[in-house]
């Protein structure tokens, strides 16, 4: 399978495989008019198989996010088709406007225009709890 | 950002001790407090019906010589015309020096003390936090044990949307070898964040039962709580397991002579009223002292921000 390699853009790498679809989709790519290549199940060395997002075009990425989805994902930012940056993501402390508070009683549920915002309250079980009514994030 | 009280465990060990030294020297010696809030303004901004716990607030405000604006419907005002917490909050900041407010959204405080430049007590949002409650509790234990440490606490009723229960678990939970006892029918039990990320996560022994009566002779504390109606979906759910767990003279045939009763208030029936004579019931003190732990908590966060 041929895939061509790109000019200036990103390249998420060594997510666990299966969540491509998610990230494509909690990142926005499908409203995007650029060229996206997600490919799934990639032999790995490392992890046995995983999945990798190509986006060809520099777009501003919420790391946050894909910290929150998989955080062993990495992000490769591609200049001039040469590779400028390596990220490796981790679990970020406090989520904002990533996802949102389904609890009805939440204020955010409410309040205008107030910022969603999550706080990770266990690493070891990758828990988010909403900072105002501290449910768990879904 | 001023230092506001949102959730109990914003306070700190030390700071919780601060302000029970505070509370006990107010009682003794109230006429060097009289004065000390003269020409500051708390005002109270309740978007939810509380009587008591607005009182509360006032009459701290007043003995310490300070004045109040109040709000006893801020939700037909402000609210009712579509005001965000977060405008009226900076509005209200303009006009007093520290905000108590109750709202029935879970997070409305944190929302108002992002947003005001005064200090903001949350004084109840909703069924999440109740700090002040918690530091009535917190004094009346205090004055009536002397200590915390190596008590047996009985927590009983609504020990799953009972927002009182979780932060007097999360104050207690910071002392030596303070046991608890969960005593609630089964559809009511201590949701198991709290056990997970309490209880355990300090390595405190507990124990969970049905049997209020079987558990009675080993507790130095008991907290009764209200099933409180709000707090259902459902009617019927509610009424069924309202009367579940009633104190009466009987059951306290086998409890310790020095145990404390204490109940946050409102009582509807939980605790029959012929208790109320019994030395062990200490729940009206915990209304007082709730006014004196008020007291001491406007002062701490009137002199953080550098007001006082």
């Amino acid at each position: 399978m041929n895939i061509d390699s790109i000019r200036n853009g990103v390249v998420i790498d060594h997510i666990s495989a299966g969540r491509g679809m998610k990230l494509y989709e909690l990142l926005g790519l499908d409203e995007l008019d650029v060229s996206v290549a997600i490919i799934k199940n990639v032999v790995s060395r490392k992890m046995g198989k995983k999945d990798i997002i190509k986006i060809d075009a520099e777009l501003p990425v919420n790391f946050d996010l894909i910290g929150y989805v998989d955080p062993g994902a990495t992000v490769n930012i591609i200049k001039d088709g040469e590779l400028v940056e390596k990220l490796d993501l981790d679990m970020p402390e406090l989520l904002r406007g990533v996802i949102k508070c389904k609890n009805p009683r939440c204020i955010s549920s409410t309040e205008q225009e107030l910022e969603q915002v999550f706080r990770l309250t266990d690493r070891k079980n990758k828990v988010y709890r909403c900072i105002y009514c501290e449910t768990k994030a879904p | 950002m001023v230092r506001s009280l949102i959730d109990i465990t914003d306070l700190s060990t030390g700071e919780l001790e601060e302000l029970l030294e505070t509370a006990q020297d107010i009682i003794a010696h109230p006429a060097d407090y009289a004065r000390l809030c003269a020409g500051k303004k708390l005002a109270t901004l309740f978007f939810e019906p509380s009587t008591r716990t607005r009182l509360s607030f006032e009459a701290a405000m007043y003995e310490l010589g300070g004045n109040v604006l109040s709000v006893t419907d801020a939700a037909s005002s402000s609210a009712a015309k579509g005001e965000s917490v977060a405008d009226t909050a900076k509005v209200i900041s303009c006009y007093a020096d520290i905000i108590a407010m109750r709202h029935p959204k879970e997070g409305a405080a944190l929302v108002a003390a992002l947003n005001a430049s005064i200090p903001v007590i949350n004084a109840g949002d909703g069924g999440h936090c109740h700090p002040t409650q918690t530091l009535a509790d917190l004094l009346t234990i205090r004055r009536e044990k002397g200590h915390f440490d190596g008590l047996t606490v009985g927590l009983c009723g609504d020990l799953k949307f009972g927002r009182t229960v979780h932060s007097l678990i999360n104050a207690l939970a910071r002392y030596e070898n303070v046991r608890f006892v969960l005593i609630s029918p089964e559809e009511l039990k201590v949701p198991s964040y709290v056990k997970k990320e309490v209880l355990q996560k300090q390595g405190l022994a507990y124990e969970q039962t049905t049997d209020l009566e079987a558990a009675m002779p080993e507790l130095d504390i008991l907290y009764m709580t209200r099933v409180q109606r709000e707090r259902f979906f459902n009617e019927e759910d509610y009424l069924r397991l309202k009367d579940s767990y009633i104190l009466t003279p009987d059951k306290l045939r086998g409890a310790k002579q020095d145990l404390a009763i204490l109940h946050p208030l409102p009582r509807v029936n939980e605790i029959s009223v012929a208790i109320d004579k019994d030395t062990r019931a200490c729940y009206f003190k915990q209304v007082l002292n709730g006014k004196y732990m008020r007291m001491a908590l406007i002062l701490k966060l009137l002199k953080e921000a550098g007001t006082l």
